[in-house]
């Protein structure tokens, strides 16, 4: 085993996780989700009224997410502002939280999702999604499940678990990988997919399999930030 | 002298004084194994198992298992009490934003006198606060009613908001939480489903000690024998 990463962890190590709820008081829900450097916040407002109204649907809510990496998030500024990376992130958070929702007991209302990337490090929209689905279950949304998130990369040849800035920008060899994956918490059910880079079919399925082990971790994470606010 | 109506609130009980087994929750955790165990509100069936479906306490009453919610928005349900503000006049009635996804409608004829269609800001006016009682909830909107006991328009003091999850234990069993606040500071006030507060005084000194009171009480959520310990409060904070 001569391959390490850059920043010294095993190939299946997280980065330390914190979790923490109810971090925004004005908001129904909210919650902070960090993988190392990378800090993702949430806030969910509503069920509230939704214009313009063609927009509503009879039958249930509907989820509307708005991903944002902020301007001092990153090492130069980042204009601020919606771009085409931000408007596909928010579409991809709301395809993989929508699933674990139950929005028939509010027709015609909308549910508001705000992602905020304060300090990106890769691995955002990952962050952003399991800090989403915190803030979701404390906003006392009706849910089949929390949703958990995680980057796995491959470097060369080598599968890793949270990939960083200095791994996704990996040059040597065949290259990097970044494959985020969202999935229910107690269900093999995937609600996110991506796949940025080349990957032989045979080493997806391994990929995979590490993904399973690290959400397993991710829940515990989400679920002591939810319970531990109570404890006292 | 507005009196709050402590019978609608009987179905919420004071989470403080009964002996069930309570543990907190998050969603997609199974709460219960077997067969023995019924889902309650908050709660499904997945296969033999009973799966929370909200955020909250999960609490065993028999064979029936429930989830408290801790959090969320107020779902309005028919005779609950809120506490609204006018938001606009229409032909027929009065638009009344309740604090939920849609606005409540009160019809001009649940005004107790009568009132001159030209001149119904003499009555309500914009900004004005009621409280009503929600008499439907149909997909095309929730209607008030403003006939009854404790009913009506909200003049003078203040309003503030508190979690809609909360008012229960605000209210306390059949009413003891919000007599003792009564007593203690003299002030009136009605606590609406929604999380609305208002609250009139004598002064503004008891007034502000009501908001200070409600706003300790909504932040302890798994504290039991909350009633006994505000009487302690009150000693301490006079």
């Amino acid at each position: 085993m001569a391959f390490k990463r850059p920043d010294g962890r095993k190939l299946d190590e997280i980065r330390p996780m914190t979790a923490k709820t109810g971090i925004i008081p004005n908001a129904d829900g909210s919650a902070m989700f960090t993988f190392g450097k990378t800090v993702a916040i949430a806030a969910v407002y509503g069920p509230r009224m939704l214009h313009p109204q063609h927009m509503q649907d009879p039958k249930s809510a509907i989820l509307r997410v708005n991903y944002d990496l902020l301007s001092f998030s990153v090492a130069d500024r980042k204009k601020p502002g919606p771009s085409r990376r931000s408007q596909e992130i928010s579409k991809v958070t709301e395809w993989a939280l929508s699933p674990a929702l139950d929005l028939k007991d509010f027709p015609n209302t909308v549910i508001d999702v705000q992602v905020y990337i304060l300090q990106a490090d890769a691995s955002t929209r990952v962050a952003g999604i399991n800090a989403a689905s915190m803030a979701l279950a404390q906003a006392g949304i009706p849910m089949r499940d929390l949703v958990c998130a995680v980057a796995i990369g491959k470097m060369d040849k080598e599968l890793v678990v949270d990939v960083d800035k200095d791994e996704e920008d990996f040059e040597d060899g065949e290259g990097a990988t970044d494959i985020p994956l969202a999935r229910f918490a107690n269900s093999d059910e995937f609600t996110l997919l991506q796949l940025d880079g080349k990957i032989q079919p045979e080493v997806m399925n391994k990929a995979i399999a590490l993904a399973d082990k690290a959400m397993a971790k991710i829940y515990e994470v989400q679920k002591k930030a939810l319970k531990e606010v109570h404890s006292e | 002298m507005k009196e709050f109506e402590t019978k609608n609130n009987e179905e919420y009980e004071d989470m403080g004084s009964e002996p069930v087994s309570r543990t907190v929750v998050v969603p997609g955790e199974v709460v219960a194994t077997g067969e023995d165990f019924l889902p309650g509100e908050g709660a499904r069936r997945e296969g033999s198992d009973v799966v929370a479906s909200r955020y909250g306490l999960a609490e065993k009453i028999g064979r029936v298992v429930k989830i408290i919610p801790f959090s969320g928005a107020f779902i309005p349900r028919r005779n609950n009490v809120v506490i609204g503000r006018v938001s606009d006049i229409v032909h027929s009635g009065w638009i009344i934003d309740i604090d939920y996804a849609q606005n409540g409608f009160l019809p001009l004829m649940e005004s107790p006198r009568f009132v001159n269609k030209n001149e119904m800001d003499q009555f309500l006016a914009i900004g004005d606060v009621v409280s009503a009682k929600i008499w439907s909830v149909s997909p095309k909107g929730i209607d008030l009613a403003m006939k009854g006991k404790g009913l009506g328009k909200l003049e003078g003091g203040f309003v503030f908001r508190v979690n809609p999850s909360r008012v229960p234990r605000i209210i306390g069993r059949e009413g003891s939480m919000i007599n003792l606040i009564k007593e203690k500071t003299g002030c009136n006030i009605t606590i609406g489903q929604n999380g609305w507060v208002w609250v009139k005084g004598n002064d503004i000194d008891s007034e502000l000690k009501v908001r200070k009171a409600i706003e300790f009480i909504a932040e302890k959520v798994l504290v039991s024998g909350l009633t006994e310990k505000m009487e302690k409060w009150f000693g301490e904070n006079k």
